[in-house]
């Protein structure tokens, strides 16, 4: 045993112990450099406009705040919230997410398993009406008219609805369930289980590593949805954070008309570092609109990972 | 177990994704049935009716009447333009992939993996929100390039008509090369680390290895990439465009959704619209297969 250990740690070591020739270290050096630079590229936007955010909004206004943050103050998180339909978009943003979530989730699963189930009438040609979707899409105009006919304009479910299957995920779940081995069900059934019996209490537990995949793709899906607001929402009770934010940058006179609304006569004695700009909103809006995303990014990368690597798995 | 029993029973597990299957029905297959706008002069709220009923009017209009032409070929240069460049840096995210690979700091490399994967989980709107921030008259870029004295006025990068097709193609390569690397990562991950060692052995350097074992160990899954990129070539989506464009730039960023977008919501064009999104759809299935045949061909499978 010890001698084996031995052997091992001479391998291992072995590759390092090749001199690295001169034009492999500068190799290296320009590598550090290049990557910090990808680095830096990446994450200082994040970080001027967070600065940006709880600076002084005269001097950021100004374009002064670019390394450090100055005269911090963090009024500019409390004003937003007050601003009159933020907090409401952040209710429908969270909702939407909250609720496109669990059904993915539910449909990608269940439909994943029951797409396993070799009992089931005509399972392949459903399959492949299903899995079909994937390469065509009716247009623009077809799909409002369809979302128009079914009463689904500045409706909460035009979030959800149109996105509750996707034939992507569920086929990552299929391709998971066929992996599990097929002795579970049948013991279960010997048992006296049905096929939703199994489905919940024995391929839930199973496929959770999957499913942890697909509800992380999904609600950053929601989170980031824009494109159906656009189009069929004209309701501003309805209105999503993503389009909210879209507004504010791009209407510097809705953007005023809040201003006046918010601030009123009780913010003149308010120091001047203080008053909200148009500067400082969209950047206050921006840090909370890219904030769930960067808090959870870190601590779910590797269910992310996952999902690139099965989807390339099946490409 | 009886047989009809086990028919019902069969036929039991269908009732159970029924609902599931009529929502893919509505959502996915009945909006195909509005295709047939694309043969009539559809103006909403009027209902389709014989009178309105207008043949190939629309897809004649679009090589007979010179406006449309003229526009169409613009388009039609927007979306060449932006996704020929995207194609022939197609290799980027790979070269990425490859040199941080290199790096020997574990800590370094994950911090680098990490922070240059996030953006590729941010909306457009945000990206959007991003650039106007930094790129502004006040904002970062101007600030720094004023105070070394480089401009003396600021540069508006984003109202301008210059190099858009370029400026589109580094947001969007902000946005997905550090995602599209981790496939190349995983892929380097998987060469036989034997290989590598016996190069080493005989003395081969480190761009040589690169060379000669590397890359060509991962160039099946930039082809398969390639393939997509050619499959998608007339889909680049319209949430980027949308959200940059403004009047300045009007001219270079509306690519084919975009305009689709824009020439039923804008000014109200619907016919048209399905007229123009039939071919696209038309010419992308066409593709698709073709790519597909050509994977085949040359790898043995395909990737749909």
């Amino acid at each position: 045993m010890g001698f084996r250990k031995k052997d091992e740690e001479e391998y291992k070591s072995s590759g390092v112990h090749y001199k690295q020739s001169f034009g492999d270290r500068i190799i290296s050096i320009i590598t550090y450099i290049v990557y910090s630079i990808f680095a830096f590229v990446c994450v200082y936007p994040f970080y001027y406009i967070f600065i940006n955010s709880i600076s002084s909004n005269q001097l950021s206004e100004r374009g002064k705040v670019i390394f450090i943050p100055l005269e911090v103050h963090f009024s500019n998180y409390a004003s937003v919230m007050k601003i009159d339909g933020l907090f409401q978009a952040a209710k429908v943003s969270l909702g939407r997410t909250l609720v496109g979530t669990a059904i993915a989730v539910f449909t990608s699963a269940f439909l994943g398993y029951m797409f396993t189930r070799e009992s089931m009438w005509a399972r392949k040609f459903w399959f492949r009406v299903v899995a079909a979707t994937m390469y065509f899409n009716a247009g623009i105009i077809p799909l409002y008219i369809t979302i128009t006919n079914l009463h689904l304009l500045n409706n909460f479910w035009v979030y959800v609805l149109p996105m509750a299957i996707s034939p992507f995920y569920l086929i990552l779940c299929k391709t998971f369930v066929e992996s599990v081995p097929k002795e579970l069900q049948d013991a279960a059934m010997i048992d006296g289980a049905g096929t939703l019996r199994i489905f919940f209490s024995i391929m839930i537990p199973v496929i959770k590593p999957i499913l942890a995949t697909v509800a992380i793709f999904t609600a950053v899906n929601q989170w980031n949805a824009f494109q159906d607001t656009l189009l069929y929402i004209t309701d501003k009770k309805l209105y999503t954070l993503q389009f909210v934010l879209y507004q504010y940058i791009n209407q510097a006179s809705s953007i005023k008309a809040l201003l006046n609304g918010s601030s009123g006569s009780a913010n003149i004695a308010a120091s001047m570092a203080k008053m909200q700009t148009a500067t400082s909103i969209r950047m206050t809006v921006t840090i909370v609109v890219v904030a769930p995303i960067l808090l959870v990014y870190p601590f779910f990368q590797r269910y992310f990972t996952k999902g690139i690597m099965i989807g390339a798995v099946k490409g | 177990m009886n047989k009809s029993k086990k028919k019902w029973r069969s036929f039991q597990e269908f009732l159970y994704i029924l609902p599931f299957i009529i929502l893919v029905l509505v959502f996915s297959y009945y909006p195909l049935y509005g295709w047939v706008y694309a043969f009539f002069d559809y103006k909403p709220p009027k209902p389709l009716s014989k009178e309105l009923f207008v043949g190939l009017k629309w897809f004649k209009s679009m090589v007979e009447n010179p406006v449309k032409v003229k526009q169409l070929l613009g388009v039609l240069r927007n979306t060449f333009a932006i996704s020929g460049i995207s194609l022939l840096f197609s290799w980027f995210p790979m070269i990425f992939a490859v040199f941080l690979n290199e790096i020997k700091c574990v800590p370094f490399k994950k911090f680098v993996q990490t922070v240059t994967t996030i953006p590729n989980f941010i909306s457009w709107v945000l990206v959007y929100s991003i650039a106007y921030s930094v790129l502004s008259s006040t904002g970062v870029v101007n600030t720094i390039l004023t105070n070394l004295g480089v401009i003396d006025k600021p540069i508006l990068f984003l109202q301008s008509a210059e190099h858009v097709y370029f400026k589109q193609w580094l947001w969007l390569t902000w946005k997905n090369a550090g995602w599209a690397a981790i496939m190349y990562i995983a892929a380097i991950t998987g060469i036989d680390e034997e290989l590598m060692e016996a190069a080493r052995v005989d003395g081969a350097n480190r761009m040589q290895i690169i060379r000669h074992i590397t890359i060509p160990s991962i160039l099946p899954t930039y082809f398969v990439i390639v393939m997509l990129n050619l499959a998608n070539f007339l889909t680049n989506g319209m949430e980027q465009f949308y959200v940059f464009a403004n009047s300045f730039n009007k001219e270079y960023i509306q690519v084919l959704d975009l305009y689709v977008y824009n020439l039923a919501m804008g000014s109200g064009g619907y016919s048209l619209s399905v007229a123009i999104s039939i071919l696209k759809t038309l010419v992308s299935v066409v593709l698709l297969t073709a790519t597909n045949k050509f994977s085949k061909l040359v790898r043995g499978e395909g990737f749909i």
